[in-house]
């Protein structure tokens, strides 16, 4: 049985973004991904992190928390911000649901996340933060034989 | 993200290169949109996604954002190239609907 555990820890400054879906990707390659399923955990990073930057913490600094497991094919992820929170979950995660949307925000980051990863899921309190949860598991394919 | 562009046959091709995020996306936002401004004398703008190595839904905002700029200037936007992740992050958008591939 494989396990393993990664914890980054950053300031939600834009330019770390790259970073953590990069360290969180070199961290699942053991699991031998497919191109596509390693581009889907990229992209899914990259929204949870994003969003903490950009809502959680609207453009102030903060700490972004990324915390990884491995266990046997299963990749689990958890992002957590100390932000402001979100208000309506439900509405949060519609798609096209968006709080900015003079910015060019898509509203589709939740949507990405739910539809890249297997298993999704958020919590948040108003004033105190949110966690999201992903998970993903990798079977062995012959793309990658 | 680099972001560069030519015309040719009255076709304004606009590359992008490298990732695309929230952070990458600002610069390229107002070198896209010179670009067009620049060429309002084309009769329509391809933008080559061919060389975007990742792609998160900043890319469908900035899709949006440069179809609205056309758009105020009477000029058909076009994608081409997309790779199979971006791809398939405009696809979940709908997003061709209203920016056709070019192909």
């Amino acid at each position: 049985m494989t396990k393993n555990y990664l914890k980054l820890q950053f300031y939600s400054l834009p330019i770390n973004q790259a970073f953590a879906r990069d360290a969180v990707a070199a961290f699942c390659l053991e699991l031998n991904p497919t191109l596509s399923a390693l581009s889907d955990v990229k992209t899914a990073v990259s929204e949870a992190v994003t969003n903490c930057t950009v809502h959680a913490y609207r453009g102030n600094l903060g700490l972004v928390t990324v915390e990884c497991e491995i266990e046997d094919n299963k990749l689990h992820i958890k992002v957590s911000d100390t932000g402001k929170g979100i208000p309506d979950i439900q509405k949060a995660v519609q798609p096209f649901y968006t709080t900015l949307p003079s910015d060019e925000r898509s509203g589709m980051g939740f949507t990405i996340m739910q539809t890249f990863m297997d298993e999704f899921k958020v919590n948040s309190i108003q004033g105190e933060g949110t966690v999201v949860y992903m998970s993903k598991s990798f079977e062995a394919e012959v793309e990658n034989a | 993200m680099t972001v560069t562009g030519y015309m040719r046959e009255k076709i304004l091709y606009i590359n992008l290169s490298g990732e695309m995020d929230e952070c990458s996306a600002q610069d390229a936002r107002a070198k896209c949109d010179k670009l067009i401004e620049e060429n309002i004398n084309a009769k329509r703008v391809i933008i080559n996604l061919s060389e975007i190595e990742f792609m998160d839904s900043t890319g469908i905002g900035f899709l949006i954002g440069r179809y609205k700029k056309a758009s105020r200037l009477s000029l058909p936007l076009f994608v081409e190239k997309p790779n199979f992740a971006a791809d398939k992050i405009l696809n979940l958008s709908g997003i061709y609907s209203l920016i056709p591939k070019a192909e």
